[in-house]
Parts: C-alpha cells; sequence; structure tokens
C-alpha cells in the first residue's frame, strides 16, 4: 500500500477542515469573569443565624419537594452532619464551636451558584445554565444522567434520583429561578425570621459585607467566603470563625472550574491536527526505509552477478587461452617429433642404401 | 487448519461444556440484574451515592475497559505505521479485541447513565463542548466505527465479500491513522475527566499531567494485553493458528515485551516528574503514600524491569507473567485514580465499595465479550490468513 501525495494532502485537508467544526472552548485569557451585571445572590451571616430550619421548610415548600421523614421543627436533626440530596436543596448543619456565643454556629448548605460553574462547565448537553439573574439552571429534558456534574461540583451540591429507574434527574438548588424571574424572594430568603439571609445584587451584597466586617471586626473573620473562591460564587458567606471549623473547604482556589480543563482542551485540535502528519511522516519513513534496503539488496545482487560473470569470463578466457597454448605446445611436439622420426628415416634410408651399394 | 476443522466436524452443538456452564449460569445472573437495573433504578443495584456518583461501571467498565482495548490501535500502528511487518499475525486479534471492548464499554455506559437513549443527545441536541466527557464521548463514537471497519475485512472474508473486502483493506493506512488520533485523544481525555476536581482526588494523583499519563500507560495496557491475550489464545485456539501466527508468537512477545519495558520506565519517569513539580513528595511518608508507592514501584518499576530481563533472556513465560502483572497494575491505576484516591477527604462512612450486584453486570459484560470472542475465532480468519486472500493485506 502506497500513498500519493494527492491523497496524503486530502487528508491534511481534512485533518485541518476537522479542527474548524469544534466550537471554542473557554479561552486561557488574562480576562476575568466576574459575573453577569446586576446578577443576584444572597448573603449569608452564621453570626445571625440560630438553627431554626425554617429555611429548609420553605425551600422544600416552594420547590413542591417530598414531605421529610422528620418535620422540619424538629431540631434533634441537627445532630447529624447532613448533605443535599435528591429531596433537599438545602440543609443547616450545627458545629459546635468553643468561641461561639452559644458554643455553636450553623452553617446553610445549597447551590453556591458559581460564577463559572464546574457542573455547566462539564456537563456534555449543557444541561446547566448560568442566566444573567445570577441563578444556575439546569433543564431536565436534554439531561443524560451521566452524574459528571458531581463529579466536577467542588462543593458536592448536584444530587440524584438513584430510585427511578428510567427518568432520573439531577436535583439542585436553582436560587429559585422561577421567583425570582418574578421578583419574589428565594424561599430560604423569604422565611428567614433572622435575617441571617440577605437577597440582593451581588455587589450591593459583598459592599454590605465588607461593611459588616469593617464595622464589628470583632464579630467576624476578615474575609467574604464566596467572593473569590473558584472563580467567585453568587452566595457569599459571613462568619465568626474560620471557614474551616464549619467544613468549608478553603483549599478549592480562587481558579473558576473550567480553566482547569482548559488545556488538556485545548491540546485537542492541535492532537487532531499534527498526529497525522507525525504519522505520515513516520510511515514514509518507514516505508522509504523498506526501499532503500529493497534497492540496496538488488544493487548488491547486481553487482555481485556481474563480478561473477566477470570473473567466470576471465576463467573461462584463460582456460582457452591455456587450451590454446598446450595445443600448439603439442602440435609444435608432434610436429617436432614427425619432424625426428622423419629425419630418423631418411637416416636409415640413407645407411640402407650404402650397405646396399656396398654389397 | 480451518478446512480439516470443518470437514472433521468439529463445529457441532455440545451445550454443556465446562465454558457453557459457567458463562450460562454468569448470563443468566446477568440478564436478571439487568431487568432489575431498568426496573427499580441504580439505588437498588449500586451503592452510587451523592457522594460518588461513579463506581466501578465508569472506574472498572469504562476506564479499565477503554485502556485493556487500547491493544488495537498499538498494533497497527506498529505494524502499519511503524512498518514493522513481523508483528503482522498479532493485528487481528488485537483488532477484534479492541472492538469487542470497546462495544462493550457503550453497552456498560447503558447501564450506568439515567436514559441511556440519550446518549446520542450530546452529539444531535446540543453540544456541551467544554466538557472532557464530550470529547471522550465523540472519540469512542468515532473510534468504534473505525474498529469496526477496520475489523469488516475479518468478517466479510468469511462472508465472502471479495469486493467490498478488497476496497476497506484499501484503506488501512487512512483508517490506522485516524485510530491513533482518536486513540490519544479519548484515552488522554479519561484521566482529563479528573482534571476538573482538584478537591476530591488525592494530589499524588491528581495531576496536570493525568491526561498524559492516561494516554502513555493506555501504550503500556495496549501491548501488555496483546502478549496476554496471546498466550490464551495460544493455549484455547491453537489448532487455529495457522503456520505464520504460530511462528509469529514468539516474536511478537519479545517484541512487544522490550517496548512495554521502555514504555514503562518513560511512564515512571515522568510519574516522579509529576511529583516533583506539584511538590508532593511529603505526601509519600502518609497512608495514601504508601499506596502510591505501591503502584509506583510494584506496578510500573517492577514490570518495566521484569520485563527487560525476560526480553533479554528470552524469557517467555516471565514475559506472560509480567504482562498479567502489568494489566493488573493498570486496573489499580484506574481504581486509584476514580475510586481509592477519589473523595479521600470524606470519612469513611460516606466512602464508596461496590455492591455485589455492581460486580456481577461488570463480570457479566466481560463474559459477553468472552463469548462473542469466542464465536469469532472459531468462525472468522482471526489466527489465520484467509486461504484466498493470503498475503494480501
Amino acid at each position: 500500500m502506497s500513498i500519493s501525495r494527492r491523497t496524503f494532502l486530502g487528508w491534511l485537508g481534512a485533518a485541518g477542515l476537522s479542527t474548524t467544526i469544534s466550537r471554542p472552548a473557554h479561552s486561557a485569557t488574562n480576562k476575568h469573569f466576574s459575573g453577569y451585571p446586576d446578577s443576584g445572590g444572597v448573603l449569608f451571616d452564621n453570626t445571625l443565624c440560630i438553627g431554626c430550619r425554617k429555611c429548609e421548610a420553605g425551600c422544600n415548600k416552594v420547590n413542591d419537594l417530598p414531605a421529610p421523614d422528620r418535620p422540619f421543627d424538629d431540631l434533634s436533626v441537627l445532630d447529624q452532619n447532613r448533605r443535599t440530596h435528591a429531596g433537599t436543596f438545602t440543609v443547616v448543619n450545627r458545629y459546635e464551636i468553643a468561641s461561639a456565643p452559644n458554643g455553636k454556629l450553623y452553617r446553610k448548605i445549597q447551590c453556591n451558584h458559581c460564577l463559572e460553574p464546574a457542573c455547566a462547565s462539564a456537563c456534555f448537553v449543557k444541561a446547566f445554565d448560568k442566566t444573567e439573574t445570577g441563578a444556575v439552571t439546569y433543564d431536565e429534558s436534554v439531561c443524560v444522567g451521566c452524574r459528571y456534574c458531581m463529579i466536577a461540583c467542588p462543593f458536592e451540591i448536584p444530587t440524584y434520583e438513584y430510585d427511578k429507574a428510567l427518568t432520573p434527574r439531577i436535583r439542585k438548588c436553582t436560587l429559585c429561578y422561577p421567583r425570582i424571574v418574578k421578583g419574589l424572594l428565594p424561599g430560604c430568603v423569604e422565611i428567614c425570621p433572622t435575617e441571617a439571609l440577605t437577597y440582593g445584587k451581588r455587589n450591593d451584597l459583598l459592599r454590605l459585607a465588607r461593611g459588616r466586617i469593617h464595622q464589628y471586626p470583632d464579630r467576624y473573620v476578615d474575609h467574604i467566603y464566596g467572593e473569590h473562591e473558584m472563580g467567585g460564587t453568587s452566595w457569599l458567606y459571613l462568619s465568626g470563625v474560620p471557614f474551616r471549623d464549619l467544613a468549608m473547604r478553603e483549599d478549592l482556589g480562587n481558579v473558576p472550574a473550567p480553566s482547569l480543563t482548559n488545556g488538556a482542551l485545548k491540546v485537542v485540535p492541535i492532537v487532531a491536527g499534527m498526529w497525522p502528519v507525525l504519522l505520515t511522516g513516520i510511515y514514509a519513513i518507514s516505508k522509504r526505509k523498506d526501499k532503500i534496503a529493497e534497492m540496496e539488496s538488488s544493487q548488491a545482487v547486481a553487482v555481485a552477478r556481474e563480478h561473477a560473470e566477470a570473473e567466470a569470463k576471465a576463467a573461462i578466457e584463460k582456460a582457452l587461452a591455456q587450451a590454446k597454448k598446450e595445443k600448439e605446445k603439442e602440435i609444435e611436439l608432434h610436429v617436432k617429433k614427425a619432424l625426428e622420426e622423419a629425419a630418423e628415416a631418411q637416416k636409415e634410408a640413407a645407411a640402407k642404401s650404402e650397405s646396399e651399394e656396398d654389397v | 487448519m480451518p478446512e480439516e476443522t470443518a470437514k472433521t466436524g468439529k463445529y457441532y452443538f455440545r451445550p454443556f461444556t465446562p465454558f457453557n456452564i459457567v458463562t450460562g449460569i454468569i448470563v443468566i445472573i446477568g440478564l436478571l440484574l439487568t431487568v432489575l437495573r431498568f426496573t427499580r433504578g441504580l439505588a437498588t443495584v449500586t451503592n452510587l451515592s451523592d457522594h460518588t456518583p461513579w463506581g466501578i461501571w465508569i472506574g472498572f467498565d469504562l476506564l479499565v475497559g477503554v485502556a485493556l482495548a487500547a491493544g488495537g490501535y498499538v498494533t497497527s500502528a506498529a505494524v502499519y505505521i511503524f512498518g514493522l511487518k513481523k508483528y503482522h499475525s498479532a493485528v487481528r486479534p488485537a483488532i477484534l479485541t479492541g472492538l469487542l471492548g470497546y462495544a462493550l464499554v457503550v453497552l456498560a455506559l447503558h447501564y450506568d447513565v439515567g436514559r441511556p437513549w440519550r446518549l446520542p443527545y450530546p452529539f444531535i441536541v446540543q453540544q456541551g463542548t467544554t466538557s472532557l466527557l464530550f470529547e471522550v464521548g465523540a472519540c469512542v463514537a468515532l473510534y468504534l466505527t473505525v474498529l469496526f471497519i477496520e475489523f469488516s475485512p475479518a468478517a466479510m472474508e468469511w462472508l465472502g465479500l471479495k469486493r467490498a473486502r478488497n476496497l476497506v483493506v484499501r484503506l488501512t493506512l487512512l483508517l490506522t491513522i485516524f485510530g491513533v488520533v482518536l486513540s490519544t485523544l479519548h484515552q488522554s481525555s479519561l484521566g482529563a475527566l479528573f482534571l476538573i476536581a482538584p478537591s476530591k482526588v488525592h494530589p499524588l494523583w491528581y495531576s496536570i499531567y493525568l491526561p498524559v499519563y492516561f494516554f502513555v500507560s493506555s501504550i503500556i495496557a495496549g501491548l501488555s494485553m496483546v502478549i496476554f491475550e496471546s498466550s490464551l489464545s495460544h493455549r484455547y485456539f491453537k489448532d487455529k493458528m495457522d503456520p505464520e501466527h504460530l511462528a509469529e508468537k514468539d516474536t511478537v512477545a519479545l517484541g512487544f515485551g522490550k517496548a512495554a519495558a521502555l514504555v514503562l520506565a518513560g511512564y515512571f519517569t515522568i510519574k516522579v516528574i509529576g511529583i516533583a513539580t506539584d511538590n508532593n513528595w511529603h505526601h509519600l511518608t502518609t497512608g495514601y503514600g504508601a499506596w502510591y508507592l505501591v503502584e509506583l514501584l510494584g506496578f510500573v518499576a517492577l514490570p518495566c524491569f521484569l520485563y527487560a530481563v525476560g526480553v533479554r533472556d528470552r524469557n517467555l513465560t516471565l514475559i506472560k507473567w509480567t504482562a498479567v502483572w502489568t494489566v493488573l497494575g493498570i486496573i489499580l491505576n484506574r481504581f486509584n485514580v476514580s475510586m481509592i484516591a477519589f473523595n479521600y477527604h470524606l470519612p469513611s462512612s460516606e466512602r464508596y465499595f461496590p455492591s455485589w450486584m455492581e460486580i456481577g453486570i461488570s463480570i457479566f459484560i466481560v463474559t459477553i465479550g468472552l463469548i462473542m470472542f469466542r464465536f469469532i475465532v472459531t468462525r472468522m480468519p482471526i489466527f489465520y490468513a484467509h486461504p484466498k486472500y493470503k498475503g494480501t493485506h
């Protein structure tokens, strides 16, 4: 099998074209996306939270979620460490903190609505959407159920309906998207009796949080969780103790999730473009090696044959010459012999005639 | 030889051979579990949770399955691109193993994803091109097609479709190049899937080089699987092999063993470089560090050394067992990245261990592969050149 220049160029063309078909992924640039202008968010201030679980109840109600095993006013639930589940978009956990006023602090867990969400970046059907309201929404009508979003989310938020055989959905907080587009507050914020939750524009919330830290420096740690974590989130947190004491990870970094996979994605078109060239080159080299080896061997055969022929010819000529020489020698010998014989005969004859004359 | 087999009539069906009994039981259990999966859902069949959305159906069936099916692209590249014609007899078995491997990966995904009939959605409805999973899906789908075409000449020789067969054979080089490109991309992107979760994968296994590690180790997996598969085939299907195949068998083991030793040495080096660039040395003294060293020294450095010794001494038994050990090492690596080092920060009560039913489905799917492999090699020209087409490919 061999390839002509034309087919080779054809393949190159095809390889080049295939790289233009795919749409550009997130670009690695020096630009930083700091969220849609005027997008909303929620500020959670754990120094104001009393752990009443009303937000869980409100969430359950406005999202038509299934009734919980134990009612929302049963605070013994707080004895366990909980996470979000398919029927629970938000949970409140209690942490024993010696330095806190009552020896305990609460933390509310729900989707943080990242500015550049890991789930949306990881989804291969674009089922997630970061809307201009700030809410990260999910479209169950296209979801395949691969659960890569759950792998990707650094906050361990998306959940899955494992008990549904054929129609499982990803479930997570939507920031009450259907409500906020109507101008209503998210269910949890609306019901919160202590203003531990504040809904507003993210930029306003940042100013508000900074103001509180400035005004009560002893009450808060000097950090707004979510301002920069994973590139920034629409939910922001103020705390009276270091966030790690509330099991909030401080090792996530400030890089938005899409930039983690940027490099790997960017290599794809390069591999698609250059691999065929490299491989065809290796093929051409190995082919050429074979060809040269073949040529060299046939040349060697030809030379050997020529050599052998010449040798044979020389040998024959030599033999012929030898034979000729020997023949000549023999003839000479024969002639000599004949002459000698003749001379002898003549001599004998002469002697004979002499004796005859004597008699 | 195949003609002889046909003449002596060895094809008649004997239902109660040990192979048929064992595989029959596994298939029946597998079918029952399949019904359970599609009527009761993942909650009944698996131990998956909101913390651990991916279990062995991804860790083994997808990650290991794709890595171990790499023999197809490795062997066809060696023979058709690098021009190593002395390994020619290894191409067809490797392509067949690859084709079955990928087909079963896709089958296994139907169990794992929520709505399997939507698997084409990423291509026909909405393209999530920022997802590494999109790349995996696109490349696996395309490569499965390539493998199918690459394999088709064997089937067409069997069916007597001479013209179509000759047409496909003419495409060999193009298909091989396409196959290597696609394999490079998706083997590496399986590793790149985990790049998005640096907070969940233990730092010793998380590296920006994950895609490179997955690609390089897939070459090792491919080479070792060809040696492993060939020694098994030689044991069970020797009567199907023609003189060329039998004569090249040891050459293949020695050549592939040598290549595997080299690639393992490179793999070991870049793994150490990964530790150095992220300055993860201090993790080596922890429990996870010990486990990492087991993988790196026991399943990368050791087989590298054993392959080298085996090739130097022409010790085929050592090469064969090293191939098995290396394959186990690849399985260990994929398990480490996707399950053992994944969620390392969670308390052990939240960690995942597969249910017997998940393991059952995985065994069921491997068994289907064995049955199909046996069905095909006992009928189609895999271990021998078809007499009508000898020396034409």
